[in-house]
């Protein structure tokens, strides 16, 4: 079960990790639904692009525009949190969104916990797999920790003072 | 000053419900202390030696009456009756429980109040010139634009996970007042030759292990741009910035590592599709936060007063705070007045309950209620007319808070140091005392005039140690003993520039000697009205590391040996782990 656009779903992607000893290049790769290594999509492009279906995922230290050309090709990008302290996947997530051009499922994967799924909706993902050892319907609760934002972002593409009127100092104005 | 809209309200709001539910959580042992520990930290939320420590935000120092009457309340409330003001203008608290943090902020956001960011790796709390709007040498404002900044920075999604910790410093006079050069981003708020208003912008200044002083990225980043630029600097930062090394991850590492100028073509690449975006500011933003800094209603006035002149003449020490803790004010009839933190035998920047409830009252009565807390750990009210000024001093003399010692040696700017923090080497505040006991002579001290003396419990630098005209840190050595390291010629403000160490460190009981050398030499060598950095900068550290290791020490180790001990710890906290 995952987070998506807001609920509890099943999902049936699975996630090909590379294992140490392994190469992207001689990497197998399983039928089906299946997220990938960005450097193994790079190796197996052409095989891997015939498919029906396809993802991809980046690891926080690669960069998004490596997939620009790419873009439309994906039913799913994700994002993979190695320590829920790394924010880089952050900045990947709004590249992705803001200056890559993707508008597909872009999913946060690792070490992915309740507590940081407000600000990673806002950066731009719509789709959270949530730590196995922890309760998901929890985690949907993250969603909702906050009614109201300052700054713009991908979901929100004008900040509060464009968004709403303000006021001002009414006493000033009174005087 | 600014005021919460139901916006700001309600962000403040959802932060307490979402906090008191963290914290159910962490007491239910559904989270591990491990995942608790970045989110209590992006509240303020630290584990001590003794106890939780909370840091409370003071957006840019500002607060009111109102605000410092609930600080007065946590401290009867929540911890031992008093609390302790930080070289970043907020105020912490240390002695509290877990189960009581999300009650405090409650309390704290029913006056406007939070804890948000004031640790963690993120964007801290903006901070600013505590003159801001009376100095006389002031340009613009920096007080909307700082207030924009903590709007802007609060929650901020993408950057919430830093490489490391961040802080913005905003000043908008000719003189920095906000230590700009020692901040992963200084603004100076200026106009150009059309004007105009727009922002200087130094990037990659900082203390702790390694202090830089910030190089300029930008000349003039128009005031409607400002926003989008940080947030370059900031996603510049958050891909490319040090995660493998915590001693290298802050920005001045990165800076330094690519170069001002290769770093600011990565800035100035990712602002160019930003820039004019949406998170331009507005001219009708920039109103609306600008009309809650609007002048209060002076009093048209005369800068001279007889009766002022008179009982200065009569009275020694009221002519003495005068001439300390009293500063100029744009508008005729007013002063500026520097409410001193640092009596000697009290720890730098400690206020009691009562202290504060008095600040308040004060400020009620004599500055428009609203109180600024500086970078060096006083306080200031800053509207007070001149003929208020005996009434004043003679009832905050009843609470100790006319020490008149501004810019004076005793001043001495401290972290809490190893009676609190965890990652402390040194008793900063006990050497404090020490040091502002062997010093309290007043006429020796204004005698030596202008001079800054910084105190750090480790190379974290809390208390600014580098930017110290006389710089004290804790160092940790092999045989754990407590060393102390002394260096010379930090400054702050427009000649920033950081101390170099004199040679090997030494002992608690060693330091006051060391400074009294320090002096000596300065004494012996100083032209007239010459400052003792002037000196330093002068003639060199020769002169001074001679002097200072010529002789032995002869200190009474025994006698001083636990004369500055602290209450040990009165009640076992759950989950308290020593030095984690």
């Amino acid at each position: 079960m995952i987070i998506k656009n807001n609920a509890i779903v099943a999902d049936d992607w699975a996630v090909l990790r590379l294992n140490e000893q392994d190469s992207a290049e001689s990497a197998m790769i399983p039928e089906g639904r299946v997220i990938v290594p960005l450097q193994v999509w790079l190796k197996h492009r052409d095989v891997l692009q015939k498919r029906a279906e396809i993802g991809v995922w980046l690891a926080s230290d690669e960069r998004p525009e490596t997939l620009k050309e790419d873009i439309g090709k994906f039913s799913v990008i994700a994002i993979d949190f190695p320590k829920f302290s790394d924010g880089r996947g952050y900045s990947i997530a709004y590249n992705l969104r803001a200056r890559c051009g993707y508008a597909g499922e872009l999913r946060a994967i690792g070490d992915v916990l309740r507590d940081q799924l407000f600000y990673m909706q806002r950066v731009g993902f719509d789709a959270f797999v949530p730590r196995p050892d922890r309760s998901i319907e929890d985690a949907l609760k993250g969603l909702t920790d906050f009614s109201e934002v300052y700054q713009t972002s991908i979901n929100s593409k004008l900040p509060l003072f464009r968004r709403v009127q303000r006021k001002g100092n009414t006493a000033a104005n009174a005087a | 000053m600014y005021r919460y809209d139901e916006y700001d309200q309600q962000i403040v709001n959802d932060r307490v419900k979402q906090y008191r539910d963290q914290v159910r959580r962490r007491l239910s042992g559904e989270l591990a202390e491990e995942e608790f520990r970045p989110l209590r930290l992006q509240n303020g939320l630290y584990m001590q030696i003794h106890a939780y420590m909370l840091r409370i935000a003071v957006p840019y120092g500002l607060i009111s009456s109102k605000q410092m009457r609930m600080f007065a309340h946590i401290a009867r409330k929540y911890d031992r009756g008093y609390g302790h003001f930080t070289t970043r203008q907020n105020i912490q608290f240390n002695w509290l429980k877990l189960e009581d943090t999300p009650d405090i902020l409650a309390d704290l956001a029913s006056v406007e109040m939070h804890a948000i960011q004031t640790s963690g790796n993120c964007v801290r709390n903006i901070t600013s010139d505590e003159y801001a709007g009376v100095a006389r040498d002031e340009v613009v404002d920096p007080r909307p634009y700082a207030e924009i900044l903590r709007q802007w920075s609060t929650f901020h999604p993408e950057f919430a996970y830093l490489p490391r910790k961040f802080k913005i410093a905003v000043s908008g006079g000719k003189e920095d007042r906000a230590a700009i050069y020692a901040h992963d981003i200084g603004l100076s708020v200026t106009k150009n030759a059309q004007g105009e208003v727009g922002f200087r912008v130094l990037v990659g200044g900082g203390l702790g292990r390694t202090p830089i002083i910030g190089c300029e990225i930008c000349e003039f980043v128009p005031w409607q741009h400002i926003l989008t630029y940080v947030e370059s600097i900031l996603r510049v930062y958050n891909q490319y910035g040090r995660r493998d090394n915590i001693y290298k991850a802050r920005i001045k590492i990165l800076v330094k590592a690519l170069g001002i100028d290769e770093f600011r073509q990565q800035v100035e690449a990712d602002w160019a599709d930003i820039k004019n975006g949406p998170g331009t500011l507005t001219a009708e933003e920039v109103t609306r936060v600008a009309s809650f800094f609007t002048d209060p209603a002076y009093e048209t006035l005369d800068d001279h007063d007889s009766k002022l002149n008179e009982f200065k003449a009569d009275n020694r020490p009221f002519s003495n705070w005068m001439l300390r803790n009293v500063k100029p004010h744009r508008v005729p009839g007013y002063a500026i007045v520097v409410l001193s933190l640092k009596k000697p035998g009290s720890a730098p920047g400690d206020a009691t309950a009562e202290q504060m409830d008095a600040v308040a009252d004060l400020a009620e009565r004599y500055s428009f209620g609203e109180v600024r807390i500086t970078h060096q750990q006083n306080l200031v009210l800053a509207d007070v007319r001149q003929k208020d000024l005996i009434r004043l001093w003679q009832e905050a003399s009843a609470y100790g808070l006319t020490a008149p010692n501004i810019g004076l040696l005793t001043d001495i700017i401290s972290c809490p140091g190893a009676d609190f923090c965890t990652l402390a080497n040194a008793r900063s505040i006990p050497l404090a005392k020490l040091i502002a006991e062997r010093f309290e002579d007043l006429d020796f001290q204004h005698d030596i005039g202008e001079i800054t003396l910084n105190m750090s419990g480790c190379v974290n630098a809390c208390g600014q140690h580098h930017i110290g005209n006389i710089g004290v840190t804790g160092v940790e050595k092999k045989d754990h003993g407590e060393w102390y390291q002394v260096s010379i010629g930090g400054a702050e403000g427009n000649d920033s520039s950081i101390g170099k160490i004199i040679g090997p460190s030494f002992t608690f009981n060693q330091v006051p000697e060391v400074i009294d050398r320090l002096l000596q030499v300065y004494l012996r060598e100083r032209t007239e009205a010459e400052r003792f950095i002037d000196t330093v900068r002068r003639i060199g550290h020769a002169p001074f590391k001679e002097h200072v290791y010529a002789s032995d020490f002869a200190v009474a180790e025994e006698e001083a040996a636990g004369k500055h001990e602290v209450a040990p710890a009165q009640y076992a906290l759950p989950y308290y782990s020593p030095r984690f």
